[in-house]
């Protein structure tokens, strides 16, 4: 009997992230959620530019790769089309809340029946480990060699807190996968998000917490401890946004 | 069939429907604006989508995700909104998806002004966005011929899964002519078995994507691109013809200068200079092969353009420059008179009547 095996929503391929880091846990937890929901066949994922930018590859329904923070607009004009199509776009910060900011923020704001899982994990990581508008004051990158400094460098974005005020935005929540119950929170969230989609309530968000063991220079176990003492407290975990929360108990 | 009078850029927006475009996706920028207000208009009443999008950038990245999903799409802008939607248009070329973009010129550069122009020409001939592609251009220059060419943008562009920009400019899109806007001929068309629709367990997952980490591949995706083009300059190249079979000069000209063009030649003829006008209907493919035949028998060219002069390169490169191709230039938003091209026939008329 077999009692664990990968979920149909994702490929055979062998990933090509670095070891510990959990953007493949995150992918996981999608292919899961696509499984349960049953919606694999009428998916589209839109990839982003950043780690995750062969996304395409790891998804099994329909993938378009977009331009770096554009991912939203692509992902509007994929819904718009077929508004029957489950679409969600998986990004990283820099493409999200940087160069993104705008796409993010009125994709939202709009109330675009779409889902969006954000990986949050604090650095550029595909480009080498510059800083991110989610780094942390203090952080140290290849851009903030002398840490992060809030009178040059600004504040680190905090994206659910931003996007709970706008009322196109039926769900927000910020998750971690820094241990298994924390896991184990963020596929219920990620499969909510994607409920809420199927159920036509509007925009959807999950910021995902996550490490980069390779630019933030630690192990991997010393990067799960990294987030936990660094990042939870600036980003607390929880529900920022939940217009369904009635109806759903 | 009835005729009705129509402005510029409604019968473009108009033509659209009737291809059977049922999605908009656009940001406000004046000369163009009415072809987005139309659309808002109207395609709600036909089950159409019209979005106003926060930005150029995130309108044509609307237009890639709906192109992706299959549908035929369209967005406009005018000429600084073109700049910010050309990182899109490098996508959408990259990713082979079909889609119409209208351009509206205006002067430049920067802001500009907001008066007709020409000068987007090198921008939209040679792609406009980074990397190996082309759109292919089409330069109506009468409302009727809008009309034409919009339904044929929609056709080429699921044809040859190509951008195609209709590139006109202010005269052109504020102006108004009687048209017919008959039933839209129907053309046999390959099937959209690439677009993202969901495999519902139908077929294996279909891909959009521009990236190509090995260079070997991605140099063969460009050649088979390119191949393309030379198809569709083979088949799909349009131009016209007005009064050259015994012209001493050619005068080459799209879209409004075109006609200001033919006014000017119809004086010069009373006053006895052969010249005539070669107009191309595509920009992109650019007729090479008929100007260069006409090179073997008029003596010069002048290239009459809304700009300090881009086209001209495309006519010296095509007839190899073995006649002289001077051009008569105005700028900024400044629309030539027909005195002003009479003047530079004139100057060339004198050069070679002293040689004779």
């Amino acid at each position: 009997m077999v009692v664990f095996e990968k979920p149909k929503s994702i490929s055979p391929d062998i990933f090509h992230y670095c070891p510990g880091c959990t953007h493949g846990i995150i992918h996981r937890l999608v292919g899961e959620v696509l499984d349960e929901l049953d919606v694999l066949g009428k998916s589209v994922g839109v990839a982003p530019v950043g780690c995750a930018v062969m996304a395409y590859n790891y998804f099994e329904c329909d993938m378009i790769q977009a331009a770096h923070g554009r991912a939203p607009a692509v992902a509007t004009g994929l819904k718009r089309a077929n508004p029957d199509s489950v679409v969600f776009t998986y990004q990283g910060d820099g493409d999200l809340a940087a160069i993104g900011t705008a796409e993010t923020v009125h994709s939202a704001t709009r109330g675009e029946n779409i889902t969006i899982i954000f990986v949050n994990n604090a650095i550029y990581g595909m480009t080498g480990g510059q800083m991110a508008p989610t780094s942390l004051l203090g952080q140290v990158t290849q851009t903030t060699p002398y840490g992060r400094n809030a009178e040059t460098e600004g504040h680190p974005i905090r994206v659910c807190e931003l996007l709970s005020t706008l009322e196109g935005t039926a769900y927000a929540e910020r998750v971690s996968v820094d241990n298994v119950p924390g896991i184990k929170k963020a596929k219920a969230a990620i499969k909510k998000a994607f409920t809420y989609q199927t159920q036509k309530k509007g925009f959807s968000i999950v910021e995902v917490l996550s490490t980069c063991p390779t630019n933030w220079g630690l192990s991997p176990v010393a990067a799960l401890d990294w987030l936990r003492d660094n990042m939870l407290p600036y980003y607390p975990l929880g529900v920022y946004k939940d217009k369904g929360g009635e109806n759903n108990g | 069939m009835e005729k009705i009078l129509m402005k510029g850029n409604e019968a473009i927006a108009e033509a659209a429907i009737t291809a059977g475009c049922r999605y908009f996706f656009g940001y406000p920028i004046t000369p163009q604006t009415e072809v987005a207000a139309y659309m808002a208009k109207r395609l709600p009443k036909i089950g159409g989508t019209y979005l106003q999008a926060e930005s150029e950038i995130a309108a044509i990245n609307m237009v890639i995700g709906a192109a992706a999903a299959g549908v035929r799409v369209m967005t406009s802008s005018s000429s600084p909104g073109i700049s910010l939607k050309s990182e899109g248009i490098s996508y959408l070329s990259g990713c082979d998806l079909p889609a119409v973009i209208v351009n509206i010129q205006r002067g430049g550069p920067g802001l500009g002004g907001i008066q007709p122009s020409q000068s987007d020409y090198f921008q939209a001939t040679r792609g406009s966005g980074h990397g190996d592609y082309h759109l292919i251009v089409l330069a109506p220059n009468n409302i009727q011929e809008i009309v034409n060419l919009t339904r044929k943008a929609f056709d080429l562009a699921d044809k040859y899964r190509v951008g195609v920009m209709i590139l006109g400019d202010g005269v052109l899109g504020q102006m108004m002519e009687p048209v017919i806007m008959d039933e839209c001929p129907k053309t046999e068309l390959p099937p959209k078995d690439w677009a993202l629709t969901g495999a519902k367990g139908a077929r294996g997952k279909n891909i959009v994507n521009s990236l190509y980490l090995d260079p070997e591949e991605l140099q063969r995706r460009n050649f088979e691109r390119f191949d393309k083009y030379a198809e569709i300059a083979k088949t799909e190249t349009l131009f016209e013809k007005y009064k050259t079979d015994d012209a001493d000069i050619v005068l080459v000209a799209y879209g409004a200068p075109s006609r200001i063009c033919k006014n000017a030649i119809n004086t010069a003829r009373a006053k006895g200079i052969k010249v005539g006008l070669f107009r191309p209907i595509t920009l992109y493919p650019f007729p090479k092969q008929e100007l260069a035949e006409l090179a073997l028998s008029t003596r010069v060219f002048i290239s009459v353009e809304m700009s300090m002069g881009q086209m001209v390169d495309d006519v010296r490169l095509a007839t190899e420059c073995r006649r002289p191709v001077s051009v008569c230039a105005r700028t900024g938003g400044v629309i030539h008179t027909p005195e002003n091209i009479l003047d530079a026939i004139e100057k060339e008329a004198a050069n070679f009547r002293g040689v004779i």
